[in-house]
């Protein structure tokens, strides 16, 4: 029993990841669809992001007291990975709920869906990137040989987030309010993690609570401390590897036991 | 080679009201011991279809006949694969394709090119398959220029034949279709039956639900008669038409 819902699992997941041209298609008519008729399209995030990172910039720069240099390239990165990060286990929430036309009609793999959600966020995400050379630019940051370091990084961010957004969809389908939930406790843990603020402010005391203990910071730091010219401790990358492999494990397991009622609840 | 064998599938639909969906009452129900939950819990579930049994083989042309509500189109979900039954089983081997709804996926928005290709992925085929039959499509939907204008300046005429021109390209071993697909005006009419027939001649198993009396005789060569959810009837043409039609 156990080895056979793995395998519904296991099979599903495969058989998205050969549609891929389905799940590239549907994220692009995903971004295309939003931005009609615009001139500058998906650019259009990218301005109001930088417009806020400028503003937050500003402001809590003063209040901090931090050097202009230092934490304005800390805070865009911050704020464009996160909205990366945010948006996409939100719409992870509804990819299956949102999908529910095709699901009904058509079978195609569920996991397509949830791909598709990914997809289209890390389009959105290459649009917004373009802010952080121009903030380095603006404070005139040089960046090493090491920021390369951040692609296998966004690659395990991104393997995190499919699971989590795999098991939240199933979830959300069934259970209707959790997507305000898991809005909600994004939102705190966008203040608990060191986003607007710089670690090297804690205290040391509570840092160990606010950032050892903090999935979403290690998760943040292997895409970010190359950016900065920053070491990744080895902590972060065992943290974010360790999520992976047992979120998946849980995430194939769950998946491969609910798959067949998904359909149902829609 | 295409086959289909149902063994006693039955689905049951559950209907969560607006409670039962939520996580708070689920967790209030924990909370208070189930007390609550024992005059709130009354989950109703739904039997729409209950104890299928057959086989389906190659050459089949299978008519669905049954009132509203009998259960046809839960039964095409089932046989596309989009419904796994809840109890029973229900082996489907072979490409399924379905043609209930032409028009899903089609984006109002993009323009009548980008959609062949929306619509024409969708349905399981490979991107360079569609360019090679792109021309072929565009010539049959008589859009002409207009293929490169956005769907939502079509007419709902060059609207259907456009959704019809991309669905009926595929060839899939299981055809699934609820009525028959008839789209445009006497002219394309003709085409598009022509069409119909040769799509239908070239799948292995046919299934479509119907209310006609003529298409079931014209296109099947068995039919399958449900009520309540369940077969009343599975024989010849001839026999279950004059049973459900009277005479």
């Amino acid at each position: 029993m156990r080895h056979s819902t793995i395998n519904v699992a296991l099979t599903d997941i495969a058989a998205a990841a050969k549609r891929y041209s389905l799940v590239g298609m549907l994220g692009w008519q995903d971004v295309r669809q939003r931005y009609r008729r615009s001139a500058i399209g998906p650019f259009w995030l990218a301005i109001s992001m930088s417009v806020m990172i400028g503003t937050i910039g500003i402001v809590f720069g003063q209040i901090f007291n931090s050097p202009i240099k230092e934490f304005l390239p800390f805070l865009a990165v911050g704020i464009i990975l996160w909205s990366f990060i945010s948006t996409t286990v939100t719409e992870g929430c509804t990819s299956l709920i949102a999908a529910e036309g095709i699901i009904k009609q058509l079978p195609i793999p569920l996991f397509v869906h949830v791909l598709r959600t990914l997809w289209r966020n890390i389009l959105i995400l290459g649009h917004n990137i373009v802010i952080f050379p121009l903030v380095l630019l603006a404070v005139q940051k040089p960046i090493g040989v090491e920021a390369f370091l951040s692609i296998p990084g966004f690659v395990l961010l991104t393997l995190n987030l499919a699971w989590v957004s795999l098991i939240l969809s199933v979830l959300c389908a069934r259970y209707r309010d959790l997507t305000q939930i898991i809005a909600s406790v994004l939102q705190i843990a966008f203040y608990l993690t060191p986003i607007m603020w710089l670690p090297s402010l804690l205290p040391q005391r509570s840092s160990s609570y606010l950032l050892d203990l903090n999935p979403f910071y290690h998760l943040m730091q292997i895409v970010r401390a190359p950016l900065l010219s920053q070491d990744i401790s080895a902590l972060s990358w065992y943290v974010s590897g360790g999520m992976a492999v047992l979120g998946w494990s849980l995430a194939i397991i769950f998946y491969g036991y609910y798959k067949r009622r998904i359909a149902y609840w829609l | 080679m295409a086959f289909i064998e149902f063994n006693n599938a039955c689905v049951d639909f559950p209907i969560y009201n607006a409670s039962g969906r939520s996580l708070k009452k689920r967790l209030i129900q924990v909370a208070t011991g189930g007390q609550l939950g024992a005059n709130d819990q009354g989950r109703v579930i739904v039997r729409a279809l209950e104890n299928l049994t057959f086989t389906l083989r190659d050459g089949d042309r299978v008519g669905l006949l049954g009132h509203n509500g009998a259960g046809k189109s839960t039964l095409l979900r089932l046989l596309s694969g989009v419904y796994a039954p809840s109890s029973g089983t229900a082996k489907i081997s072979g490409e399924t394709g379905s043609l209930i709804d032409i028009s899903l996926g089609i984006d109002p928005e993009a323009t009548g090119r980008e959609n062949i290709f929306v619509r024409g992925i969708l349905l399981g085929m490979k991107k360079s398959e569609i360019a090679s039959k792109l021309d072929e499509i565009i010539e049959f939907s008589e859009l002409g220029e207009f293929i490169d204008m956005p769907v939502r300046t079509y007419s709902s005429g060059m609207h259907l034949r456009l959704a019809f021109a991309v669905s009926t390209t595929v060839r899939p071993q299981i055809l699934i279709m609820d009525e028959w697909l008839s789209v445009g005006d006497e002219g394309f009419k003709h085409k598009a039956e022509a069409r119909m027939t040769e799509l239908v001649k070239a799948t292995n198993i046919l299934v479509i639900a119907s209310h006609s009396r003529d298409l079931v005789m014209h296109t099947c060569n068995r039919v399958i008669w449900l009520e309540h959810g369940k077969i009343r009837m599975d024989s010849d043409p001839e026999t279950v038409t004059s049973a459900y039609f009277g005479h």
